[in-house]
């Protein structure tokens, strides 16, 4: 059981670096306030499959990275994704049992809350950004949640090891 | 069986820790997140998860330079002479231009050694490539692939072609962050090169548009004045073009206008940069008026 549970480790490691690739490839202008969260559904999808092995400590690193490749206030994508992370965590045995259009709705929500926090750490270190693009993320990844649980779904039941 | 009981009992083992795990980690992240917007104690901590995060850039970046280099290497001769001449021209032109300008140079630096103003020297250029840009849209940061290994220094100018960029933010030993004049966040001293008139351009988030919040409605300031830097604040040297005046809204019951420039540089596009060192005179190349000089007189002789 521990041995399955290490040889699992490694597709899980490699999708988060790629998930973290994926936010730090440049975008054209129009398209890169439309970005999806890629870590924050990498972390949700693997926090419902795996809650034992990844979840606030791994989500808080991962958005310690997040801040230094943006740029950003250090501890402001941590502190976000910590918390989505928690949420799922606390809740995935609920999550698991539901069917995907109401899974799509949670990861709205989580998504939405994700950004909230985003958005109110900046507020208070006073970076007042427009308010409609901020939520371009949340739906481009509401939409693309689908396709991701499908894709990670793949490699979890398929990669070797 | 017992091995799902086991886990279960352990899951209910496990719950108020995962509470309290991350309690811990949010304390930890409201501490650096205050500890990071109030001072600046952070910056050897960012710049070594940095070095950590620096192959993941190269590993992004690959595809870009594999194609760049894949587009150079495969430019048919004829291009290739196409651009020659091209550039051939253009340098033609450049050295036209550049032959009066240091003719008025020479008589800038006579004017002011007869006023006894110290007079300027040139600046040391740097190019540098830009290895990514944020993706953060209300953060305007970009990453270049110079570091202080380079002798890259916090505070340091970057412009393009046309005008001030930035300026660096975080030099790490092999690239370093710059933040654009762009940035919500970001203000730079600057003088309209028309009437002298100094103000402070401020960055809107949007790559198009500097706002010069500070200047009262009788402001000598017009629509196409060009905006220098002063050199005021210390960090750009002056008489680098910002931008270009696009809106003057004077508004009779506030107390200053409502004015708006366009960087002169296209902050939206840019793929390289040039680090500015302030004072280095470049090392510049064999004037090309000596090697004309025989030619000349040759023509002369005629």
């Amino acid at each position: 059981m521990i041995r399955e549970r290490r040889a699992r480790r490694l597709p899980v490691l490699v999708c988060m670096i790629a998930a973290l690739m994926l936010s730090i490839v440049p975008l054209p202008d129009g398209a890169s306030p439309y970005r999806p969260d890629w870590v924050a559904l990498t972390l949700i999808y693997w926090s419902i499959a795996l809650p034992r092995g990844y979840s606030v400590g791994t989500a808080w690193v991962l958005g310690i990275l997040l801040d230094i490749a943006h740029g950003t206030l250090l501890g402001q994508h941590a502190l976000a994704l910590a918390l989505v992370t928690y949420l799922t965590v606390k809740f995935h045995l609920q999550l698991r049992v539901f069917p995907l259009s109401q899974m799509t709705a949670t990861v709205f929500a989580l998504l939405a809350l994700y950004q909230f926090i985003l958005f109110w750490i900046n507020g208070v270190a006073g970076i007042y950004p427009e308010v409609v693009t901020y939520w371009g993320p949340v739906v481009t990844g509401t939409l693309l949640w689908p396709v991701v649980s499908l894709v990670l779904g793949g490699i979890r039941y398929r990669a070797p090891g | 069986m017992a091995a799902a009981r086991a886990e279960s009992s352990h899951r209910s083992f496990r719950t108020p820790a995962l509470g309290l795990r991350f309690l811990l980690l949010a304390g930890i992240s409201i501490f650096l997140l205050v500890a990071d917007h109030r001072e600046d104690h952070l910056d050897t901590v960012r710049k070594t998860i940095g070095a950590a995060v620096y192959p993941l850039r190269i590993i992004v970046d690959a595809p870009v330079s594999v194609w760049r280099w894949l587009d150079e290497t495969t430019t048919g001769r004829n291009e290739l002479l196409l651009e020659l001449s091209r550039l051939n021209a253009e340098r033609l032109i450049t050295q036209s231009r550049l032959q009066r300008f240091s003719a008025l140079e020479a008589e800038n630096a006579r004017l002011r050694a007869m006023l006894e103003a110290t007079s300027r020297v040139r600046d040391r250029v740097q190019v540098a490539e830009i290895m990514s840009v944020s993706s953060n849209p209300f953060r305007h940061v970009l990453v270049v692939d110079k570091g202080t290994r380079d002798g890259v220094f916090e505070g340091q100018a970057m412009i393009d072609a046309d005008g001030i960029v930035g300026q660096v933010i975080a030099a790490g030993l092999l690239s370093s962050q710059g933040v654009l004049i762009s940035d919500p966040d970001h203000a730079l001293p600057v003088q309209v090169n028309r009437s002298g008139l100094r103000t402070i351009a401020v960055g809107t988030g949007e790559y198009d548009r500097l706002d010069l919040p500070f200047l009262p409605n009788n402001a000598d300031i017009e629509e196409g004045d060009l905006l220098v830097t002063s050199g005021l604040g210390g960090r750009f040297p002056p008489g680098y073009p910002v931008g270009v005046v696009d809106s003057v809204m004077r508004i009779p019951q506030g107390p200053f206008a409502d004015v708006s420039a366009k960087p002169a540089a296209s902050l939206g596009q840019v793929r390289e940069v040039m680090l500015i060192w302030p004072g280095e005179e470049e090392i510049a190349p064999e004037p090309e008026a000596e090697r004309l000089e025989p030619i000349i007189e040759a023509a002369a002789a005629e």
